[in-house]
């Protein structure tokens, strides 16, 4: 598929089969359910950044009168370090089980040691502070660099850099050393007219999805047992939980509640674990939700960051060069997403000398979580920025040099395949023809523009299609929709079948119901299980053809199926699919397609963003006045919530670089857990988010679908950077621009 | 500690509970009386998702204690619109995609009833000032606002 299709459902912008339930309040989140007997479970977390647990005494609260339970570490059984899929990749068993609770050591403050099952919640609370634990207090180390030099306090004495050709022998904080590289980077250098090399900070940040963590868990006598919780990935949590609690997979069903948010950061389990062995140890479901300040010291968040880059250029706007470093901060256990930093920092660019070296570092802050575009919008902030300054330098207008260098089908890609087919010049272009290029800049404003560029995945999808006899039917799709996805299923399934799209109900099936299916995450679904919906839906129409053919007499080559009807090419016949449906009964049973896939060929999303922004002189307070974003969405399914992936991603990206972030105390507390004072975006900081949808086809979709969910986070740090320093003459280097930032570049340069 | 008797009114009806004094009218709702279309964001007022009215005041109900909803009128998202026709907020809300994930829709509507009550001719500039205390993390406002004006232009045309 290459050239436009015409559609007959595709690209309208129907009403989300969901929405009626959620403007209304009868949708059901991760905290809405309640079960009969259920008790409340609560976490005691560490009020240390960094200590060995001496001893945890919990026979107190064991005998408080409302008390039915309390676990540890230990009722974990024996996990050992393995490598399961859980969430946005791999991840180690033993690390999972050491961050739902504590071993022997906590890594951050707010890490949980133990918790507690009461009978209500305010009972659990007040049992935690019966709870002794006595800690030896290690001094932290909160910040990457100070994490990586030599006498930093060590998190883990196991831990040896990876990625060297010989691993050292003395353990460090640095968990992995990663390097790519193509062509001759010094002889690019060489070549160069100008070269622009700068240092960059990004904060610790969190993906700040309004609905905290929460789950309600049930172990049965017969060890059979339910998790119903809010996830991007209900079949993940199922791995985890039962490899943590040494269950077989068959007896334990995970049930996915709506989802009130997630951007990556419910990909993988906290609560869920602990409410199922407090549900085995007091004998009744147990409810967890989280705090707001819980959320946002033991969960997320994203990697704080050290990055360089240098980029060399002649005077023709010819990139000659481009040369990366990172650090990324993983949080307490490995796996920050350095390694899609290095991939994508200058993929955006067609250059063959190319080198990227990157860290992945622990530090006492709670473990990173996938964020939308994982690793992505540091990397690329730094790149950004510094070609917009090659640009003013050669004084090339920046989307000019863009094109120049611009990406496209064929570029050789530092991480190796060749780019297929992508959009980003046609995003270049229409950003460089948009209203908002060509308008006048406002007088004591800043312009910035930048790029981004995410691979997308594909993977694992599982759906079944089950017809009614009156020829509606049923979606079962194994993906948690977190932003309006079943209305996409919906609509694909409908293009397929050649019936209105209302007559399909999708419906996010519960483990027990379908084979696994990865979850919600680089922005998979419209592209995967979108495939696999398809794929169910050509198994409906192939079924459909051969019962005809049994009605008919003729063989289900001799049926076409068009408009929602068979046609008997052998003769005069038509019956439309409901009433195949109908006679489903005489044919050989009821109808139901199957879409068991593991898609490959998730094309590549790039972003161009363009930001305005007005800077208050005296306050260093920074206002958004005007904002665009252009994104390649192959096809636009559902474009209402295209375009609102675009304005989200956009908007979460402005946050990130006006005004998140962590602030620790010297012990490495954090001071500002709540949204009062980690302050993301209101309806009052923002303009409209304009939006411009490319469509650039994606051959490996059926109908050229590319995710979108997550590109359109990356270009905002460096648009919104760039447009800052452009309002006040100074050069951003550190995010994010907040008031008392700002005003000290205004005043000291 | 003995729970304590309130008689109320909840979207109209009259309802009566017990709670404990430290419970707030968002637990009672959500716990006491499975109205859970109230939903808890943060428990300090920060982020709007539990957003009520309480004798026709706009209010965080996670900052209101059970029982001061004693002898009050309380309206939550349960009883905006009929019970078989959604309010033209609602309508405008699924008509403009202005919802992603649904987390902060019920708080939003209920805000923006609360602001058409008001102002039923809310400039852009009044809609989002009014609306800064309803977080959204996904959408960006912008359809959200898109919905609240067209409502507002609507809810006027029908008055």
């Amino acid at each position: 598929m290459s050239e436009a299709q015409e559609f007959k459902y595709i690209g309208q912008r129907t009403i989300r089969p969901d929405g009626y339930d959620k403007v209304t309040g009868r949708a059901q989140y991760g905290a809405d359910l309640s079960l009969p007997g259920m008790i409340w479970g609560r976490t005691l977390r560490s009020p240390h950044a960094h200590a060995k647990i001496v001893s945890i005494d919990t026979s107190k609260a064991e005998a408080h009168p409302d008390v039915f339970a309390v676990v540890t570490f230990k009722d974990f059984g024996s996990v050992e370090g393995e490598s399961i899929n859980a969430g946005e990749g791999a991840a180690d068993v033993l690390d999972l089980a050491r961050n739902c609770l504590a071993d022997d050591k906590v890594l951050y403050h707010g890490h949980a040691i133990a918790a507690v099952a009461a009978r209500t919640e305010r009972a659990a609370d007040d049992a935690l502070d019966l709870i002794d634990v006595k800690y030896e207090v290690l001094s932290p180390v909160m910040d990457v660099e100070d994490a990586m030099k030599e006498g930093a306090p060590v998190l883990h004495e196991d831990m040896f850099t990876q990625g060297y050709e010989e691993t050292p022998s003395t353990p460090s904080n640095i968990a992995t050393r990663l390097e790519m590289k193509m062509g001759d980077i010094e002889a690019g250098f060489a070549e160069a007219d100008v070269i622009v090399e700068r240092e960059f900070r990004t904060p610790t940040a969190h993906q700040g999805y309004i609905e905290p963590h929460a789950c309600t868990a049930r172990y049965d006598e017969d060890g059979q047992s339910m998790v119903w919780c809010c996830t991007q990935g209900h079949f993940d949590v199922r791995t985890s939980t039962a490899k943590l609690l040494g269950l077989d997979l068959s007896k334990l069903k995970v049930v996915a509640s709506e989802i009130g948010g997630g951007f990556g950061g419910k990909t993988v389990v906290y609560q869920e674990p602990v409410a199922l062995a407090l549900s085995r140890k007091a004998g009744r479901p147990v409810k967890m939700v989280m705090n707001r300040d819980e959320v946002f010291i033991a969960t997320g968040p994203t990697s704080a960051a050290k990055l360089k880059a240098k980029v060399g250029a002649k005077k023709d706007g010819t990139i000659t060069a481009m040369q990366g470093w990172m650090a990324y901060e993983a949080g307490a256990f490995k796996g920050s997403p350095m390694m899609p930093g290095v991939m994508t920092m200058f993929t955006p660019y067609d250059c063959g000398n190319v080198q990227v070296e990157g860290f992945d570092v622990v530090v006492n802050k709670s473990k990173v979580a996938a964020y939308r575009a994982p690793g992505a919008p540091q990397a690329e902030f730094a790149a950004e920025m510094v070609v917009n300054e090659v640009a003013e330098k050669i004084g090339m207008d920046p989307i000019e040099l863009r094109l120049k260098n611009a990406a496209k089908e064929g570029t050789q890609t530092i991480y190796g395949p060749k780019l297929k087919t992508v959009g980003l010049i046609e995003c270049l272009e229409a950003a460089r023809d948009s209203d908002h290029y060509k308008s006048a800049l406002a007088d004591g404003c800043g312009r910035g523009i930048a790029a981004g560029f995410w691979f997308n995945i594909g993977g694992q999808s599982s759906v079944s299609i089950n017809m009614n006899t009156d020829g509606t039917g049923t979606i079962l799709e194994g993906s948690p929709d977190i932003g309006g996805s079943r209305a996409s299923m919906q609509m694909m399934a409908a293009e397929v079948l050649q019936i209105e799209p209302s007559n399909l109900k999708p419906i996010v099936a519960d483990t027990d119901s379908l084979p696994y299916s990865q979850g919600t995450g680089g922005s998979r679904v419209t592209f995967a299980t979108g495939m696999a919906v398809i794929e169910a839906a050509e198994d409906v129409v192939k079924q459909i053809k051969e019962r005809a053919a049994a009605i008919w007499n003729v063989t289900a080559e001799q049926v076409d199926y068009a408009d929602g009807v068979a046609i008997n090419t052998a003769g005069e016949e038509k019956m439309s699919l409901a009433e195949v449906c109908q006679a489903a009964e005489k044919t050989g049973g009821q109808i139901s397609g199957t879409g068991n896939i593991n898609a490959r060929g998730a094309g590549p999303s790039f972003a161009v963003h363009l930001c305005d922004t007005k800077v208050d002189q005296e306050t260093g307070k920074v206002d958004v006045v005007r904002y665009t974003a252009i994104q390649d969405a192959g096809k636009a399914i559902h474009p209402s919530y295209v375009e609102g992936q675009f304005q989200g991603g956009a908007v979460q990206g402005i946050g990130w670089a006006l005004n998140e972030e962590y602030i620790f105390n010297d012990d490495g507390v954090m001071e500002n857990p709540g949204f009062l004072d980690y302050r993301i975006p209101l309806a009052s900081d923002l303009p409209m988010i304009e939006t411009i949808i490319v469509e650039v086809p994606n051959s490996f979709h059926p109908y050229g679908v590319r995710g979108v969910g997550e590109s359109g986070i990356i270009p905002p740090l460096a648009a919104v950077g760039w447009s800052v320093g452009d309002a006040i003459d100074r050069k951003v280097e550190e995010l994010p621009c907040s008031p008392p930032r700002v005003l000290s570049l205004i005043q000291n340069g | 500690m003995a729970k304590s008797h309130v008689s109320t009114s909840i979207n109209g009806e009259p309802v009566e509970y017990l709670c404990d004094p430290g419970d707030t009218l968002l637990d009672v709702l959500r716990n006491e009386l499975q109205l859970t279309g109230t939903k808890e964001g943060c428990g300090s007022g920060d982020c709007g998702a539990c957003s009520v009215t309480l004798n026709g005041r706009l209010v965080c109900s996670c900052l209101v204690l059970g029982v001061e909803a004693e002898g009050a009128e309380v309206g939550t998202i349960e009883g905006v619109g009929a019970n078989d026709k959604l309010h033209v907020i609602q309508e405008k809300f699924l008509e403009h995609a202005a919802l992603q994930c649904g987390v902060c829709t019920p708080g939003l509507i209920v805000s923006t009833k609360a602001l058409l009550e008001e102002n039923p001719n809310p400039t852009e500039e009044e809609a989002r000032y009014y609306l800064a205390g309803n977080l959204c993390r996904c959408t960006g406002y912008d359809k959200i606002i898109r919905a609240v004006m067209d409502a507002a232009e609507t809810m006027r045309e029908g008055a």
